[in-house]
């Protein structure tokens, strides 16, 4: 066990936990953060994705100890800023979610495209989202939804 | 007040301490109208459909598990529409195991056979018109005047001079009034939601992170379970050294049990991640005496030989030697192969259970939540009603959460009778469920077809090798007759094509995997099967692919009429053809006006198109 200074959301936390614990767990189980969702547990999937240091990282893979001072971005933060708010908004306004389990990890990576790429194109969507997989059958809706976030974000900020 | 009537009204007090109107439906009096069984008529404990709360928030119990598919939506919709409630006010719980939650056809508490909207459409019709007219009744008391000369408006009772009355303020008074033997329904084009766009109720919570699914939970003083499963299905533990284990730290308990065949070894943490890591440390030696070990190898030969001799009939229609006085040249000999399929749904599967000695409550995102209940009651030795089952919004299921067996149910039964008082979130992990069986079983096809001189098939002998899903299953003696399961051959012995000399049968090969229904069951495999060789006809025939199965239809009106509905209703499926099947079977059987309202439109392609979107808007709650 060991005591890990962690900044959530904006918020510092700290937890005394194994080093080897996924920041996942350490999301859902200490902190009791749990739209972050446990999927695969092998980076496979997509569910579990938040960002570390403004990168989208598939939590279920880091280790705690590897986390360091970096500040961590979750589901339950990312509509604190307008790009993560115009992403949500338009998940709604489109009806994206079936089941939604996938959809933190969706929108969470939606929203790291977007900071990076205000116009993104069909290729770029495929290409950051490719990893992150919907059960349902979500996409057609999730591209639209992207889409719909983008011409928002644009419109209002840039 | 007489309980035996059909329905029955309660007032009592929400957990928010406010007043409450509750109506119920007795839905076995729609059994008495189709061909199941009826249960016997009970009286229900205090639970409800519709909830009116003192601050306006009409609260409506969904009878099924929300996984998906929009039934948290969709039902709210239905009862809300008859209720004249205000839409932007109406919140859908999942309701727990209970009675008067069963599915009003299968008389069970089930999501399967896509019935949520067909069986459950003119109960909650019903329930929401009940609901309205006592309102108005106490409207009218009030007021001094007849019911007729009342109107509802979003949650608003109006009165012929101007008066007015919430549905909250009414409620209570409601609660004292009869429930109407029988009520008039709308008239379809005075529906205000329903086949009308509306959003996902569920969608915000989905999007901010903060709607909790069934592995979501957290209990005070909640313990987090895995187990270590046999490396084949069946076998026993017959050493286990767990002194690597028990050091890892919040590791508190490792004990053998009973799986649903053979047993395993459950390792009990206070958190997940100890749990998983503690298992991997376990060192067991199993005991593969009394199994078989499958060998998809083997099995495909197996299969392959099986597949060239005729099987159990599961259809027996002209000259079966009509297809082998046909050319060589003139026939189509085709194989086809599917593998085991896992379901995988994105939400890994759990149940959490506390056992408190006289009662147990499970927390579970179930399809099967009677079937799930009893066996967390048998495994506990108590009776079904001493065990409180609440139904968890789920991460998709695709049958998965529907398991004869409750496999996952009763493991964590098991652990949480151990650990009494204790709750305790049993989770199977991606890898447990991939490698934990309960697949769409192996199938193996082969089709051979007859060529006529006019391009369409003149015989067509169908041999399909499978598992059976339903055998050994409380559905046996229902859909396993002389041998064939008709979960197995559903979307070929009973195609909607006309081909005159067709034969099908089945071999269902006992192997020691254990499978279940994958969604849309047998259509999985066989409408592949069927489809891509009537693609195959068209190409040889050099016609076009649709005006190929139009003319090859049975002509009666309602073949090809459903034909167009489920063709237009899965526009990236092309021209897949979806069968008469059971499905189709129980939502003629149970009521259906959509079905009807969808049939008698289906005269041009415009008029289905717009049909079938009302319909999908239906069952999917919006678009």
């Amino acid at each position: 066990m060991a005591t890990f200074q962690l900044t959530v959301n904006g918020q510092r936390r700290e937890v005394n936990v194994d080093p080897s614990t996924p920041l996942l767990w350490v999301l859902r189980e200490d902190l009791k953060m749990t739209g972050t969702k446990f999927g695969c547990g092998i980076s496979a999937c997509g569910a579990c994705t938040v960002h570390v240091d403004g990168v989208a990282t598939r939590s279920c893979i880091v280790p705690i100890s590897h986390i360091g001072d970096r500040p961590v971005i979750t589901i339950e933060g990312i509509g604190n800023d307008a790009v993560g708010r115009a992403v949500q908004d338009a998940w709604v306004d489109q009806d994206v979610v079936q089941c939604g389990y996938c959809q933190s990890g969706q929108i969470m990576s939606a929203c790291a495209l977007l900071k990076s790429t205000s116009r993104p194109t069909d290729q770029n969507i495929e290409e950051s989202m490719g990893g992150n997989l919907c059960r349902c059958g979500t996409y057609p809706r999730i591209r639209a939804a992207i889409k719909s976030a983008a011409a928002q974000i644009n419109k209002g900020g840039a | 007040m007489n309980l035996n009537r059909r329905g029955f009204l309660r007032v009592s007090f929400a957990a928010t301490g406010g007043l409450v109107v509750a109506l119920y439906l007795d839905p076995t009096s729609r059994a008495q109208e189709t061909a199941m069984p009826r249960q016997p008529a009970k009286v229900y404990p205090p639970d409800a459909f519709v909830n009116i709360r003192p601050d306006g928030k009409i609260a409506i119990q969904v009878n099924r598990l929300e996984f998906g598919q929009g039934v948290q939506t969709a039902l709210p919709m239905v009862l809300a529409d008859e209720m004249d409630a205000d839409w932007k006010n109406v919140i859908g719980e999942l309701a727990p195991a209970q009675d008067v939650y069963k599915d009003p056809l299968f008389g069970i508490q089930i999501v399967g056979g896509s019935g949520s909207i067909a069986h459950s459409y003119q109960q909650y019709r019903e329930l929401g018109a009940k609901t309205r007219a006592m309102l108005v009744a106490a409207a009218a008391d009030r007021w001094k005047t007849t019911p007729d000369k009342c109107r509802t408006e979003a949650s608003v009772v109006h009165g012929p001079n101007g008066q007015s009355a919430t549905y909250a303020e009414l409620a209570s008074e409601a609660a004292r009034k009869p429930v109407p033997a029988t009520v008039r329904l709308k008239n379809p084009s005075e529906f205000k939601l329903v086949g009308k766009r509306v959003k996902r109720l569920d969608s915000r919570p989905k999007c901010d992170g903060s709607l909790k699914f069934g592995l979501d939970l957290d209990l005070p003083g909640m313990k987090v379970a895995v187990v270590a499963h046999p490396p084949v299905f069946g076998a026993r533990v017959k050493n286990v050294n767990d002194a690597e284990a028990r050091r890892v730290d919040g590791v508190r308990d490792v004990f053998e049990i009973p799986l649903a065949k053979g047993t395993g070894v459950a390792v009990v943490a206070d958190k997940y991640w100890p749990a998983k890591q503690a298992r991997k440390l376990l060192n067991i030696e199993w005991d593969f005496s009394a199994v078989d070990r499958a060998d998809s190898t083997e099995l495909w030969t197996k299969y392959k030989q099986l597949a060239q001799t005729p099987g159990n009939v599961a259809l027996a229609r002209g000259d079966e030697s009509a297809l082998d006085k046909v050319a060589a040249a003139n026939r189509i000999v085709a194989e086809y192969e599917f593998p085991f399929l896992a379901h995988s749904p994105m939400e890994p599967l759990n149940t959490t259970v506390r056992f408190d000695g006289d009662r147990a409550e499970v927390w579970a995102g179930s399809q099967f939540q009677t079937v799930d209940q009893m066996a967390v009651a048998e495994v506990l030795g108590l009776k079904p009603e001493q065990v409180i089952f609440h139904t968890e919004m789920a991460g998709g299921g695709f049958g998965r959460r529907a398991v004869t067996d409750s496999h996952v149910q009763r493991e964590a039964a098991v652990i949480a009778k151990r650990l009494k008082g204790t709750p305790v979130k049993l989770v199977w992990s991606r890898e447990d469920d991939v490698q934990g069986g309960y697949y769409r079983p192996m199938h193996f096809h082969r089709v051979e077809i007859a060529v006529g001189t006019d391009g369409f098939p003149s015989a067509w002998r169908h041999v399909i090798v499978g598992q059976s899903l339903l055998a050994g299953t409380p559905f046996e003696s229902m859909l396993v007759k002389n041998g064939v399961d008709e979960t197995a051959t559903e979307g070929t012995a009973d195609t909607l094509y006309n081909i005159t000399n067709m034969h099908v049968s089945v071999h269902h090969p006992k192997v020691n995997v254990p499978v279940l229904w994958w969604r849309s069951v047998g259509h999985t495999h066989n409408a592949f099967v069927m489809e891509t060789l009537i693609d195959e006809l068209a190409a040889r025939a050099k016609m076009d692919a649709i005006a190929y199965r139009r003319k090859l239809l049975k002509p009666e009106p309602r073949s090809r009429c459903r034909h167009l509905i489920c063709s237009t209703n899965r526009p990236r499926a092309g021209a897949i053809v979806c069968q008469r099947d059971t499905h189709s079977e129980f939502r003629v059987m149970s009521l259906s006006e959509p079905v009807s309202l969808v049939q008698s439109t289906c005269r041009s392609k415009t008029s289905d198109q717009r049909s079938t979107a009302r319909r999908s808007q239906l069952i999917v709650g919006s678009q």
